[in-house]
């Protein structure tokens, strides 16, 4: 059975947590391999060893490879920005939902489906395929700042504020989605249906360039706000009394979580669960350190998705499931068992 | 966006592709069995869109089809064959998975990224025209027919399927006193979604002979109760989709609205096969008459 974190003295936290580190490359590494020899085809990467066909190039590079790449960003970013958040608000049930980004994004993407028509052509022409994602990461980048602001006086940031106007924008989001779907048709019902469940078949080198400014820096840079966070749990007075700049933190973590969990929302559509379980998962596994954690997020989070995407191609094959089920599916009852075992031993 | 590749199979890339599909099926069998499947190929296709999937099947050349989407269903023995989900969620690879040589598509399959790989693959994606109307019905047909290299059984199936509209025709021009239809397509938690202008069921509705009881939206919403009562349908039109996600003439009567209009105080309900009814293939005329035949007992 797993050793609980708080159980164990700090030294052996931060071994376990680097052999934590090592595990999850590894397993990261074994998922991509997997990803990349699995598929509806039947092609293996075994297939490809005495030479590559036209074919066989057609679905490890226009198809698994965009595949693996948008799920190994999407997971780490929704991870990351999971973390992120739940050190910022001090709550494990914080999401990157909470600032706006997925009320935005969700209707900033129902925009472009229902009224998407009514653009110019010049201009939906322009964006063809990409008026979608590009309205849902506008969408959360809009409500995240409307958010910040609103929770904004005189330089600080009201945590508290941002959480309940968080709440009200979130209503109102869905009460202008709620119309939207009065408005919409049939074939706009099923596109919003299938956007809210979230997938990965849309993959495309495009996307991926497109949202890597965006979630690359983050994930590499967040273990920089390690420190502030990890002071910030004692309360924010006493992250002040450390030396933390509180508000350059916070405002530097909700625009890192508004573009990396923004631009994925926008490029895979609703995926749930990764953001709040991910680092809860490694917090039960190697304490609340976010030096740790943040990095450790990155490659679970990943991991998770990539295997939750073979699962979702494959299991249907030729069709697939939304990937947003398959996480949701699988995710819940194991958190849940998880939860239980956790009740099990030392008491919630 | 109709894409009108023309399929030009050409032998060199039929028999690499059989290649590839004798690799994959049978994980390396010998030379031999190769060569002979080769020489009896016949062009796969994957069908998407029940109207494109009943008329391939209509122009005699259901054994081409390798794939179907999850809105073909007829005829029955489709169903067989491996389905590639819904048509705006296709995963590529699973419809790479078929090893087809063509796709054949309603209007709007997606993603759009999944049509591009296919495209890039080589395999010709094909779009057909989809209206409302008799003439959408013949115009799918021939460019069905066209894509298959079917043109003479096309030309015969346009022909018997024009004959079959003139005779929808002559029954709708029959018609002295039109009878006003409330298309309903659900009854969610009561409320009513009924087809609207531009809906293929104000398409049927109108090769009836009859009149669409509600204008002022486009395609399939949801209408208030008074909305209901102000179009006072002189009939109902229902999806019969068989089991348990038909409406029945139980639930008409416990809405209401619905109650209270002429066609429900007269027991004047009409159901039909949803896919007959809406599905503006080589089955429309028979649709129509059907619907006739219900709506004037002709």
């Amino acid at each position: 059975m797993v050793m609980l974190a708080e159980t164990l003295p700090s030294q052996d936290r931060a071994t376990r947590a680097v052999r934590v580190t090592q595990g999850l490359a590894v397993v990261l590494a074994l998922a991509a391999f997997a990803s990349l020899g699995s598929g509806a085809t039947g092609v293996s990467l075994h297939d490809m060893l005495d030479g590559i066909t036209e074919r066989e190039a057609l679905i490890l590079w226009d198809i698994r490879l965009p595949r693996l790449a948008m799920g190994v960003l999407v997971g780490a970013a929704l991870a990351v920005s999971g973390a992120l958040m739940q050190g910022l608000f001090r709550n494990p049930l914080a999401d990157p939902g909470i600032v706006g980004v997925g009320a935005g994004a969700g209707l900033g993407a129902v925009l472009a489906i229902v009224l998407g028509g009514l653009l110019p052509a010049g201009l939906a022409a322009w964006l063809g395929p990409h008026l979608v994602p590009f309205a849902a990461f506008l969408g959360g980048w809009g409500a995240t700042l409307a958010l910040y602001r609103l929770a904004s006086r005189g330089g600080n940031v009201s945590v508290a504020t941002m959480l309940l106007a968080g709440i009200a924008l979130g209503a109102l989001a869905g009460a202008v989605t709620g119309v939207l779907i009065y408005m919409a048709d049939d074939r706009q019902l099923r596109d919003l249906t299938f956007w809210g469940m979230g997938s990965l078949a849309g993959a495309s080198w495009t996307k991926i360039a497109a949202s890597l400014p965006f979630i690359l820096p983050v994930l590499v840079l967040s273990p920089l706000l390690a420190r502030g966070l990890n002071a910030l749990a004692l309360g924010e007075a006493q992250a002040r009394h450390t030396g933390v700049d509180t508000e350059r933190l916070k405002r530097v973590t909700i625009l890192g979580v508004a573009a990396s969990a923004g631009a994925a929302v926008a490029i895979a559509g609703g995926i749930g669960f990764i953001g709040i379980v991910v680092p809860h998962l490694l917090r039960l596994a190697t304490g609340p350190d976010h030096r740790f954690l943040l990095p450790n997020a990155a490659l679970l989070g990943a991991s998770l998705l990539v295997m939750a995407d073979i699962f979702a191609r494959t299991v249907l094959a030729p069709a697939e499931l939304p990937i947003g089920i398959v996480t949701a599916i699988i995710g819940a009852p194991v958190f849940l068992w998880i939860l239980l075992q956790r009740r099990g031993i030392g008491g919630l | 966006m109709t894409r009108s590749t023309p399929m030009r199979l050409k032998l060199a890339r039929l028999n690499l592709a059989a290649l590839h599909i004798a690799l994959i099926a049978s994980l390396g069998l010998t030379a031999v069995g190769t060569i002979a499947f080769a020489e009896e190929v016949k062009p796969r296709v994957v069908s998407l869109g029940g109207s494109v999937t009943e008329t391939v099947v209509a122009l005699g050349a259901a054994d081409v089809l390798v794939g179907r989407d999850s809105t073909s269903n007829y005829p029955e023995s489709i169903l067989a064959l491996p389905d590639v989900g819904y048509i705006r969620a296709l995963s590529p690879e699973g419809v790479l998975s078929l090893a087809p040589d063509l796709i054949l598509s309603e209007e709007g399959a997606g993603p759009v990224e999944a049509v591009t790989v296919l495209n890039d693959g080589g395999i010709p994606f094909v779009t057909m025209p989809g209206a409302y109307s008799a003439q959408g019905v013949l115009d799918k047909i021939a460019a069905v027919a066209a894509a298959l290299h079917l043109e003479a059984e096309g030309d015969a199936l346009i022909a018997r399927t024009a004959e079959g509209f003139a005779k929808a025709n002559a029954a709708a021009e029959a018609v002295t006193a039109p009878k006003s239809v409330l298309f309903v397509i659900s009854l969610q938690g009561g409320r009513v979604m009924a087809g609207g202008e531009g809906s293929s069921a104000a398409g049927i509705i109108a090769l009836a002979g009859g009149v669409n009881a509600v204008t002022g939206f486009q395609g399939y919403k949801q209408i208030t109760d008074e909305a209901v009562i102000a179009a006072a349908p002189d009939v109902i039109l229902m999806m019969d989709r068989g089991g348990d996600l038909a409406l029945s003439a139980e639930d008409v009567l416990a809405t209401p609205a619905l109650a209270a209009t002429p066609a429900a105080k007269a027991g004047r309900i009409i159901r039909m096969d949803g896919m007959l009814l809406l599905g503006f293939g080589p089955r429309t005329p028979d649709a129509a008459l059907a619907l006739n035949a219900a709506l004037y007992g002709g």
